[in-house]
């Protein structure tokens, strides 16, 4: 018998390459699909100083008459070094997206903190005491907050605790030197309102996944077996519910990272979001690339993560036959 | 030799605030921007305070924002750094008028083509270092030369060379006669920076000659900045400290406002002047600025190249109508002349064109047509509410017999495909400092933005003329006639003027603002107080 890889550590191998593949991919469509919008960084950036010569001379300078296939090659070649260049304002990329990146990793991480074990506990919750008061309840306070738009969800935050109860700031512009307690403190709005929009997809995957077990007839063995109700959902369902749950801790996730925007611009937090939407407005093609990058590999970064859970988590994907 | 418009002496905004006029005035703004002190509370507006924080929220920053002058394209830079870290040689005060900021007094003369600036004694940079004529040319050379592309490319380009004379002058040569020549000097790209060693000026390090020293910049983000002890206006500035926030989303900056995150916001959505004015901690400050929002028709291209229809079509626009309905009354009526009434040598255009369905309807008939058919082309971000006011446009023309088929364009991209390029668009126009800079960039044959393809000899050589002429009262009765031919015969549809719309707590005080540029002329930092500090 040949001595089989391990299966984790060959389906990595390989979700990883086919992740860096669509990194690639997903970096040649946005550099053509920014080519291809009309306007330019110079007719943005020159505004109404934009005469025909002032654009043509901007666009000698940041090499933008050379046609887009080579720019991106000159990119990818770049890029594959680790070397994200310059924004056309001159600054490295890096150095613009850094700092907000950060940010997003702050208020990404301590939301998740907060959401990944609560939405789960609540899921639980929901499916041992399914057709119960308590289900009814959080299945439709959550399915309605995953219904609202998520600025809708920011602007009645920022209206009730802000505005009007005047508890928090309703801006959450985290700043250098400032102490840890204020910048925690200025972004509850944000964390809080994030929590309503991801918790309802989180609760509501978690019940389904747990449910979907519980019809299956192991479980039934179980509870003839005199297993009391509560031991039968964490013992006997919940280990085989983890491979869907986490995917969709892995989305929400991605999400947070990805996907937030809307929650930076009304909060004012400067996250990487708004640099990738101001980078569009101005086609600013290097940092949009860099920031669709962070975006893409977070999607695939989590999603080989909760495929690894699934597979630990489940002993016939562990020693496959 | 001829010598024009010294300026000199005592810097005027120094002295802002109390000269018995301004006084007056104020409080006449303070009743138009709907204010009424409230009994027993003094509102001491006259009387500039010491000391404080000035909070700023702007809403057009960008990540794109550098130090570097010539970059300067958004009002968070042309506020936190042209009007806060810099000075200019010259200064728009908020009447319009120009006076010497860091030069002290200029004259012109061979016919404008030659003038000499003398800057001002005495004045340091922030780090200690002497302002001297090399750091004036290396600041002007910054834009200029091959491959330039600073957004003051057009200015520069008619100085044919700097020279530096002793150590208070600075000659410059013109390519041809230009009177405007020191208010172009105002341009917030035209900032003075130390010249560097070998050439080239030090930006990087954010030192100028400015009220306030710079802090911290994160672009996009927010710029702190410290007040000057050493600053060369006697008295100025009046904050402590300054900090410009970005808050892109006008919800937001609402609510910064109203949560007292910020003092005073940029922009003000006039869907929220309401709400504001019934805050009674809050103020809203308009100022008459230079932008006008247009339907400009192409007069090279049919139907529009009849003059008949033009004259038709700007009779059958109901603009009280638009700027009631579109713009809630926050804008003034336009009468098809792109001149601010803030400029220097803007004229009355009579009549005002009014609404008259009947008298666009027998012009047509006077020129043969049986009504006109045309395509407007709109966008959103054509000019906040084009669309909506195409709309009631097409129901005013229709009374007149006129088409108005309404072509909705795509917001993005719509400058570079829709602008300068349909024959009859809207368009957003942020104004010029002065009149020959707009009407030579916007309305003679060879203008870049010519977007009303208006192309008539005699009026390029009245704008000619009217460049290198010295003698003041001939260049505003050549300037009135310009303007005359634009409102008569010119493709410039000028629906409204707006004004710029801050909205800020009562603790700031401030006199009457300037409008050519935004926030104060730029300078509301060194201007403005907290009337609570």
């Amino acid at each position: 018998m040949t001595t089989k890889s391990h299966p984790i550590l060959s389906m990595a191998a390989s979700r990883i390459g086919l992740g860096l593949l669509s990194l690639v991919i997903v970096s040649l469509i946005i550099f053509s699909a920014v080519s291809f919008l009309p306007g330019s960084y110079a007719s943005a950036i020159l505004g109404q100083n934009a005469t025909q010569a002032a654009i043509s001379a901007m666009e000698i300078k940041l090499g933008l008459n050379r046609p887009w296939f080579v720019r991106y090659l000159a990119w990818l070649g770049a890029a594959a070094t680790g070397d994200m260049g310059l924004s056309f304002s001159g600054r490295p990329v890096m150095a613009l997206i850094g700092p907000r990146l950060k940010n997003t990793l702050v208020l990404a991480s301590i939301t998740a903190a907060i959401a990944v074990p609560l939405s789960i506990t609540l899921g639980i919750v929901c499916a041992r005491y399914r057709g119960r008061f308590i289900d009814k309840f959080l299945s439709t306070s959550t399915l309605a907050s995953i219904s609202i738009p998520e600025f809708f969800v920011a602007y009645v935050v920022m209206m009730v605790l802000a505005v009007k109860l005047q508890l928090f700031p309703s801006m959450a512009g985290i700043r250098n030197g400032m102490g840890l307690g204020e910048q925690l403190y200025r972004m509850v709005l944000p964390i809080l309102t994030l929590l309503l929009v991801i918790l309802a997809h989180m609760v509501r995957n978690t019940r389904a996944a747990i449910l979907s077990v519980m019809a299956s007839p192991y479980v039934e063995m179980a509870r003839l077996k005199g297993e009391p109700e509560k031991r039968v959902v964490i013992r006997q369902a919940l280990p085989n519910a983890i491979g869907p749950i986490a995917s969709v801790v892995a989305l929400n996730l991605a999400y947070l990272i990805s996907g937030v925007v809307v929650i930076e611009v009304v909060f004012v937090y400067p996250g990487v979001g708004q640099a990738m939407i101001d980078a569009v407005r101005n086609r600013d093609v290097p940092v949009i690339q860099a920031c669709a990058l962070i975006f893409a590999a977070a999607y695939i970064g989590f999603n080989l993560i909760a495929d690894i859970i699934s597979i630990v988590s489940n002993p016939r994907l562990l020693h496959p036959r | 030799m001829e010598r024009v418009n010294i300026a000199g002496g005592e810097h005027p905004t120094a002295s802002a605030g109390m000269t018995p006029t301004r006084r007056r005035f104020l409080v006449g703004a303070s009743v138009v921007a709907g204010m009424v002190a409230l009994p027993g509370l003094s509102w001491a507006q006259d009387k500039p305070r010491q000391g404080g924080k000035l909070r700023y929220g702007m809403n057009d920053g960008s990540q794109q924002d550098t130090l570097d002058p010539a970059s300067w394209a958004t009002v968070m830079t042309g506020f936190a750094f042209n009007g806060s870290l810099c000075n200019n040689l010259v200064e728009l005060l908020p009447d319009g008028s120009l006076a010497g900021d860091l030069a002290e007094s200029w004259a012109g003369e061979e016919g404008a083509t030659r003038w000499t600036f003398i800057l001002r004694k005495g004045v340091k940079f922030h780090d200690g270092r002497p302002l001297t004529p090399e750091d004036v040319r290396q600041s002007l050379l910054h834009h200029m030369g091959e491959g330039s592309t600073s957004g003051a490319l057009a200015i520069v380009k008619q100085i044919k060379q700097i020279d530096k004379q002793g150590d208070e002058k600075v000659i410059f040569t013109l390519a041809e006669g230009n009177a405007d020549f020191p208010s172009l000097m105002s341009d917030y790209h035209l900032s003075i920076f130390p010249a560097k060693e070998g050439g080239g000026i030090d930006w990087q390090s954010g030192i100028g000659t400015g009220a306030f020293k710079l802090e911290s910049f994160e672009p996009g983000i927010a710029v702190r900045l410290k007040r000057n002890p050493d600053y060369h206006k006697p008295g100025l500035p009046h904050f402590d400290e300054v900090e410009v926030v970005n808050i892109s989303d006008a919800t937001a900056r609402l609510n910064a406002l109203m949560t007292g995150e910020v003092d005073v916001i940029e922009d003000l959505d006039i869907r929220n002047v309401a709400l504001v004015e019934r805050n009674p901690r809050l103020k809203i400050v308009r100022t008459p600025s230079l932008r006008h929002l247009t339907f400009d028709m192409n007069c090279s291209v049919a139907p529009y190249d009849n003059p008949a229809v033009r004259k038709a079509l700007k009779l059958a626009i109901d603009r009280d109508d638009i700027i009631a309905k579109v713009f809630l009354g926050e804008a003034k009526k336009g009468n098809d002349n792109p001149a601010a009434s803030i400029m220097p040598f803007y004229a009355e255009t009579p009549p005002q064109h009014a609404y008259d369905p009947d008298a666009a309807k027998a012009i047509l008939k006077e020129a043969g047509l049986d009504g006109v058919t045309v395509d407007l082309s709109v966008a959103e971000t054509a000019f906040p509410g084009a669309v909506d006011a195409a709309v009631l446009f097409k129901e005013h023309a229709a009374k007149a017999g006129i088409t108005v088929n309404i072509v909705q364009e795509a917001d993005d991209g719509y400058w570079d495909n829709v602008w300068l390029k349909k024959p009859f668009n809207a368009s957003d126009w942020y104004g010029r400092v002065t009149l020959d800079w707009l009407l030579a960039t916007s309305y003679t044959s060879d203008a870049p933005w010519n977007n009303t393809g208006f192309k008539k000899p005699g009026f390029d050589a009245l704008v000619k003329s009217a460049r290198a002429e010295m003698d003041q009262a001939k260049r505003a009765k050549t300037y009135a006639e310009a303007q005359q031919m634009l409102h008569d015969e010119g493709g410039v549809i000028t629906v409204a003027f707006v004004s710029w719309r801050l909205a800020m707590t009562t603790d700031i005080g401030h006199a009457a603002l300037g409008g050519i540029l935004p926030a104060d002329n730029h300078r509301g930092a060194e201007r403005w107080w907290r009337t609570d500090a």
